[in-house]
């Protein structure tokens, strides 16, 4: 295992260290101590290793990542996984604002909570929260599942395209053309895969299942506020 | 004119200034449909423009250079601020953001011909990058945009500069939309999004909200990209001064300011004609911002928004730009609006020269379309030659009037060669009305 201080290495070097591991490294587990809430930390990874941060990380920890786990032992802030392609990020704290914007693909595990805009503009990445999240969470979600075991804040999935939404508790309100939808069987059986990866001991059956009644996808001026 | 009863004169009919035939014919298109005008192009109206500015040319106490023979330069480098590689251009025009999707692939392959050609750069936009487009064009500047369609760490590697767009001069503030109709199966994958539907462009970043936000979005895009390539900031042309100086003071190494006469793919015709300023009113805004931090030079400016011609490329250097970029007048030299589909245009309702339907996907010049029948028309070899033909018609003529204000490098120009022949361009541009060393607000007389 790489051990690397950020304090004494800084943000650059440890970035270019990681950026440099190749598809087949043989480094593949890496530690980062002393984050002390630094941006940008592990962004851009592009190959198969294991990040683990020790500690609470500042804005867009993990953003970009492809292929690479990165496990964040502390509270992440704004924009944790932005536009992950893929592999998987798990964070055992909170989350602030904006988790996984536009991600197009992987998995994001917060264990606490999310802020506003969680998932806000995802396009094709699987986020599970294990708390609560914030307001306009899904915003223009365009696809992707977005798995919340706790409750929902106001405008929930608002102006939705294709993502699924499962709320286990409540939600204050449902944003433009978010509408509550059958779960059907094939609705369980994702959702069941998604809180075993996600390590949610929670009960698929114990979800409500929201997605877009479509009636934004082609302009119309009756729809118009 | 007289009554035809009796054969008293009686008073000519005449027609409203306010309540024109067009905007009556507005009225009554609104009254029956319910819907505002969407279409594409930047403002209509006429403006205060380069046209109301003159060059002085030389005289007593300015030695002109002889036209042909002596060396007038035209090289421009973009990024030297932080970037490891800035960009290196032959000439101080570019091609502005303009979407794959809005546009077709053909076209975006022959503006990347075209500028590869005359030693420039080119631009996506909304939607992200294709093959054909980073192929053909040497120096390609990867646009980040609210949408995020398309966007993917990989590509933002094998870019030559990042533009981050906060703005644009023909909607500042507003976001974009892309019609069904324009959705084929390749853009509709390539934005992840299905088939057939709308494509709204969000008016604002899902995942930072001020300038303290983008200093550290633009830190990560940095080291996302090993601080290799530019980071340019887009913004309209809304409050140059603000803009610019926020956008210095988030990290930007380049600003790019787009005036109201900036086209887009489509929006509002509202917000088309009435939302920003005309270019020449925030050239010398954000030079001033620029030079009040230190920075005029180092952070380098590219403007946009109606420039044509030779002459607008030098006026708008002249008042402190680096470079130009040109969207609309690129799209015409390929062919855009060419009277040799009059027939079409007129089946479509419209002329050419007014054709700006661009979103609904119809264009018989091949160009704002997705229909492949349509996109045919367009050979992209042709297209890049034309375009490389203008810009080299552009270059010669900026350097043609630099020569004759004694200037060896376009970036010489300066306010002093030139004159306003209107008060409201004098105004706007802070540049001397002419025949007197004056313009509104300045404390000389």
């Amino acid at each position: 295992m790489q051990t690397i201080d950020l304090q004494d290495t800084g943000l650059r070097s440890l970035n270019q260290m990681l950026h440099d591991q190749a598809e087949t490294t043989n480094q593949t587990v890496w530690e980062i101590d002393n984050p002390k809430g630094a941006h940008a930390i592990a962004c851009g990874l592009d190959a198969p290793i294991e990040v683990v941060v020790k500690g609470s990380t500042g804005y867009y920890c993990a953003g970009m990542n492809k292929e690479a786990t990165v496990r964040i032992k502390g509270s992440a802030g704004p924009g944790v996984a932005e536009n992950m392609m893929s592999g998987s990020v798990i964070i055992d704290g909170d989350a602030s604002q904006y988790a996984g914007a536009t991600g197009h693909g992987g998995l994001l595990v917060i264990k606490g909570n999310a802020s506003s805009r969680c998932g806000i503009s995802m396009k094709g990445i699987d986020i599970v929260v294990h708390g609560n999240i914030g307001h306009m969470s899904a915003f223009m979600a365009q696809s992707g599942n977005l798995v919340v075991c706790g409750d929902a804040g106001e405008a929930l999935g608002d102006s939705l395209y294709e993502a699924r939404l499962f709320v286990r508790g409540s939600v204050k309100s449902l944003g433009a053309d978010c509408v509550e939808k059958e779960m059907r069987p094939e609705h369980l059986e994702i959702l069941r895969d998604l809180l075993e990866r996600g390590e949610c001991n929670a009960k698929a059956e114990e979800f409500r299942r929201y997605g877009s009644a479509r009636k934004l996808y082609n302009f119309n001026i009756d729809n118009a506020y | 004119m007289k009554d035809d009863t009796n054969g008293i004169p009686r008073t000519v009919p005449i027609q409203s200034a306010t309540f024109s035939n067009p905007v009556n014919a507005e009225i009554r298109r609104a009254a029956a449909t319910g819907i505002y005008d969407i279409r594409g192009g930047g403002a209509k109206r006429k403006l205060p423009h380069f046209d109301d500015l003159l060059f002085l040319g030389a005289s007593i106490s300015r030695y002109p250079l002889e036209g042909y023979r002596e060396k007038c330069e035209t090289s421009v480098t973009l990024g030297t601020r932080f970037a490891k590689n800035p960009i290196q251009l032959d000439i101080p025009i570019t091609i502005a953001g303009m979407s794959f999707g809005a546009l077709s692939g053909p076209a975006k392959e022959a503006l990347g011909r075209g500028a590869t050609l005359a030693g420039t750069s080119t631009t996506t936009g909304d939607g992200g990058m294709t093959d054909e487009e980073r192929g053909h064009s040497d120096k390609l500047v990867y646009q980040y945009l609210p949408s995020r369609y398309g966007m993917n760490p990989d590509d933002l590697r094998r870019a030559d500069a990042i533009e981050i767009v906060v703005g644009q001069g023909a909607k500042p503030g507003g976001g974009g939309m892309l019609l069904g109709q324009k959705i084929s199966d390749r853009v509709a994958e390539m934005r992840n999004l299905p088939k057939g539907i709308d494509q709204r462009s969000a008016c604002r970043h899902p995942d930072w909200t001020g300038p303290d936000d983008l200093e550290i979005k633009i830190l990560e895009l940095r080291e996302i990209t090993g601080w290799r390539v530019p980071i340019y900031i887009k913004v309209g042309g809304a409050r140059p001064y603000f803009d610019t100086t926020l956008a210095v003071k988030a990290g930007a190494d380049v600003v790019v300011l787009d005036g109201m006469q900036g086209g887009t793919a489509a929006t509002q015709d509202v917000f088309i004609e009435h939302v920003g300023q005309p270019i020449i009113a925030c050239i010398r805004e954000a030079v001033r911002a620029l030079q009040d931090l230190g920075m005029h030079r180092e952070v380098q400016l590219v403007v946009s928004g109606g420039i044509r011609t030779g002459a607008d490329v030098a006026k708008a250097m002249a008042m402190g730009a680096d470079a130009v970029a040109i969207g609309t007048a690129a799209l015409i030299a390929l062919g855009d609006n060419d009277p040799k589909w009059e027939a079409e245009y007129n089946a479509l309702g419209t002329t050419a020269g007014a054709y700006d339907d661009w979103h609904e996907g119809n264009d018989p010049a091949g160009i704002t379309t997705q229909d492949p029948d349509l996109m045919a028309r367009l050979d992209p070899v042709e297209g890049g030659r034309r375009l490389n033909n203008y810009l080299k018609v552009m270059t010669l003529e900026a350097q043609t009037i630099a020569r004759a204000c004694g200037k060896n490098h376009l970036h010489n120009l300066e306010p002093e060669d030139l004159c306003a022949v209107t008060l409201e361009a004098a105004a706007m541009a802070k540049i001397p009305l002419a025949g007197t060393n004056w313009y509104p607000g300045c404390e000389k007389e």
